[in-house]
């Protein structure tokens, strides 16, 4: 009783507001290179679309065009010690996060070198390497596990934080309330990113949601919630750093919504049209995408236009080489369909013995594994 | 849309006879109402519901947000209370999150409150793969399902058996879960829409005569059985029946030891993994029902025992594709 009583206290006392305060962000965006990762998504997206209407990708197929300044502003407050997991429209967060378009791209063409091995396709990248724990498709699904992920940071001593995106869709889920009450009650630093697009398919978050102000939820557990216009990739950054620095430091977990749009449907097979009117995609698409408002800020702060056409050239050059890369890796091979099952490669013999029809014996087996061990 | 042959028989496609089934439903009963995600203004995410929303409004064809434990639960609730709700779940992968809603709620009040209130709740859910959706999107879950008392499961592989098995399924007090396919949504067959049409629960249908081997299948893997048993003809001189199961539970083994007593030797599919699923079942029970009938062992043919693959490649790999199930026939036959 005493231990639950003091632990009350003590995550009432600390104050969003006042402790947010404390932690004004450190490290200011670069807004050049912001732009940069932006328009690398923005093209690799691009080419994403007309190579999937091409069918060299299959699958599903979900674009985040429109979204960018919210996945590098976030990704851009992340340390490298920190973790990354994200829902199925992920192709952004790995660029951001520094995984080369090459191997994301082979991975949207199901070849050898993409970043999942050619196993997961669109919906399930993934960069150890680089903190990147993966994209999830089963709406929600990720939100435990990112919990667990900051439980372990938390066990080893390190000093880190969690980076957990969802939709807006998400929110609705038991998994939303299960693991953001376990990151409340054992002080987790997790910060639930939910980005708002506005939609889930074609359900309004209005039509979807009681309270339709995601932030005003993190109340539910006592937590700071926040909410940042994700149009403009400063003000993401700066909301994510500062929640990202007091979960890293107080073990505060949060939620930051990101109000942001998708310019195409939910994904490429759908048009996004019978939700929607053409005039709404088009008041975003003219006033308020991310590039043209992060363009308009580098051009007022006196960068040269000349820079920022290299910024589109590079970035055109290397969607193009990441194109050539993935077309010329090999498909898996049918040989290693049974390949990653089990984590032991002799597991799969004994699996392999024991489909229907194979011949028994596995005695034979275990006496061979035996005899290696 | 649908077009007419003969009098009262229309050509549809499984989808539209599956729209056919709910509009027909909705009309006759108002007990009856649908509830599922994007099944209104979006039109169905696979458009099975499409239209229905713009004639019965949202009353009766309800959008619920993403949360299939909940809706999946309300609908017990509701089921419970003199309604008949009708669920979609996007895929059956989905339906994992609900899994305790459906076995341990739905599946267990008729019993548990000793017979005094039954579930009339239907969920309807396509699985299946073949697409290149990966590993948490292309899977066949039926077996689990079948596996729990308390639940019926039907999974019907043609567009007649669709429109009658769901409407069954919406008149039976007990819970039933209808599992579609995605391939099959845009299969044609012919309906007869000037009868009722209600095919009973429980009945299996022997979709091709033959003498020579049972092909025992549900849902997709039918069709890919029929290709298979012309190959069989047409290139060895093997005649292959093929029984279409339909339910899954209750299993109808009449008609499955009936084949099999004909041509002495048997042969199970299934687009699940194999071990422990529904083959596994259907197999044992020939084992024991048709002992003395057999001249070979059972043969089974399932998806390959991996989580599927992204690749084509692989994805081609893992499926339980036509060359799988002949070579899997012709060993059986000894051929
Ligand atoms: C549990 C579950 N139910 C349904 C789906 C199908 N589905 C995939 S994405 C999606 C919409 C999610 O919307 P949101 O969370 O707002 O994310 P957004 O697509 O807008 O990025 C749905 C219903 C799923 N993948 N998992």
């Amino acid at each position: 009783m005493a231990t639950t009583r003091r632990r009350t206290q003590s995550r009432s006392a600390r104050r969003p507001d006042a402790v947010a305060a404390a932690h004004a962000p450190q490290r200011p965006l670069d807004l050049l290179a912001a732009l940069r990762d932006m328009t690398l998504i923005r093209l690799f997206e691009q080419e994403a679309e007309r190579q999937y209407k091409r069918a060299r990708i299959g699958g599903y197929c979900h674009l985040a065009i429109g979204q960018e300044a919210a996945t590098v502003g976030a990704v851009a407050a992340l340390q490298p010690q920190d973790k990354l997991l994200t829902s199925y429209r992920s192709h952004g967060f790995a660029l951001a996060r520094g995984t080369s378009p090459q191997a994301v791209m082979a991975e949207l063409f199901g070849r050898e070198d993409g970043c999942a091995a050619g196993r997961g396709g669109s919906m399930h990248l993934l960069d150890p390497d680089r903190g990147y724990l993966g994209g999830w498709g089963i709406v929600a699904g990720q939100l435990p596990i990112a919990t667990g992920v900051a439980l372990a940071g938390v066990k080893r001593g390190e000093k880190m934080a969690v980076l957990c995106e969802l939709g807006d869709g998400a929110v609705n889920m038991g998994a939303w309330h299960e693991a953001l009450n376990l990151a409340a009650v054992w002080r987790l630093p997790v910060v639930f990113a939910v980005f708002n697009n506005g939609y889930g398919m074609g359900t309004t978050v209005d039509q979807a949601s009681a309270e339709p102000e995601i932030h005003k939820r993190a109340a539910a557990f006592r937590m700071p919630g926040e909410r940042v216009d994700g149009q403009d990739v400063e003000a993401v950054h700066a909301a994510a750093d500062a929640l990202l620095q007091r979960a890293r430091e107080d073990r505060q977990p949060a939620v930051l919504e990101v109000m942001t749009y998708r310019l195409r449907g939910h994904s490429v097979a759908d048009a996004g049209t019978a939700y929607r009117t053409k005039d709404e995609v088009e008041e975003w698409a003219s006033k308020r995408d991310p590039l043209a408002l992060a363009t308009q800020k580098l051009l007022a702060a006196g960068v040269a236009e000349g820079e920022l056409d290299a910024v589109a050239r590079e970035a055109q050059e290397a969607v193009d080489a990441a194109v050539a890369f993935a077309d010329a890796s090999p498909q898996p091979s049918v040989d290693t369909l049974a390949e990653f099952v089990y984590g032991d490669p002799r597991t799969a013999e004994q699996f392999a013995r024991m489909a229907p029809g194979a011949p028994a014996g596995e005695a034979q087996v275990i006496a061979q594994l035996q005899q290696a061990a | 849309m649908a077009s007419e042959t003969a009098a009262g028989v229309e050509t549809m496609t499984y989808r539209e006879a599956l729209r056919l089934a709910m509009r027909e439903e909705l009309e006759r009963d108002p007990s009856v109402f649908l509830m599922g995600e994007e099944i209104g203004v979006f039109q169905g995410s696979y458009k099975v519901t499409a239209g229905l929303f713009d004639d019965f409004g949202p009353e009766r064809v309800m959008e619920t947000p993403i949360s299939e434990e909940g809706f999946v639960g309300a609908a017990v609730g509701a089921a419970m209370s003199g309604m008949r709700p009708v669920a979609e779940i996007m895929t059956l992968n989905f339906i994992l999150v609900a899994m305790d809603q459906v076995v341990n709620h739905a599946a267990k009040v008729r019993y548990m409150f000793g017979g005094q209130v039954g579930v009339p709740l239907v969920i309807r859910t396509p699985n299946g793969a073949g697409n290149q959706l990966t590993a948490q999107h292309s899977q066949s879950f039926e077996g689990w399902f079948a596996n729990v008392p308390g639940l019926k499961v039907v999974a019907p592989a043609t567009p007649a058996d669709a429109r009658g098995l769901l409407k069954a399924a919406i008149r039976d007090d007990d819970p039933v879960l209808v599992v579609e396919n995605l391939q099959l949504y845009k299969a044609k067959g012919e309906v007869d829409t000037s009868v009722d049409g209600e095919v009973p629960i429980g009945l299996a249908r022997v979709a091709r005569a033959g003498t020579d081997l049972t092909l025992v299948a549900h849902s997709f893997a039918v069709t890919r059985c029929l290709h298979v048993a012309e190959q069989l003809q047409d290139e060895h001189g093997i005649s292959a029946e093929v029984v279409d199961l339909r339910s899954l539970r209750p299993l109808d083994m009449e008609t499955v030891a009936a084949s099999v007593a004909k041509t002495n030797r048997a042969l199970c599919v299934e687009e699940g993994w194999a071990s422990y699923g529904v083959t596994a079942e259907v197999a044992s029970r020939i084992s024991t029902a048709c002992f003395d009938d057999l001249d070979a062992p059972v043969g089974r043919v399932g998806m390959a025992e991996v989580p599927m693959p992204y690749a084509k490649s692989l994805e081609d790999a893992a499926l339980p594709h036509e060359a799988k199930i002949l070579s899997a026939a012709l060993e059986v036959c000894g051929a």
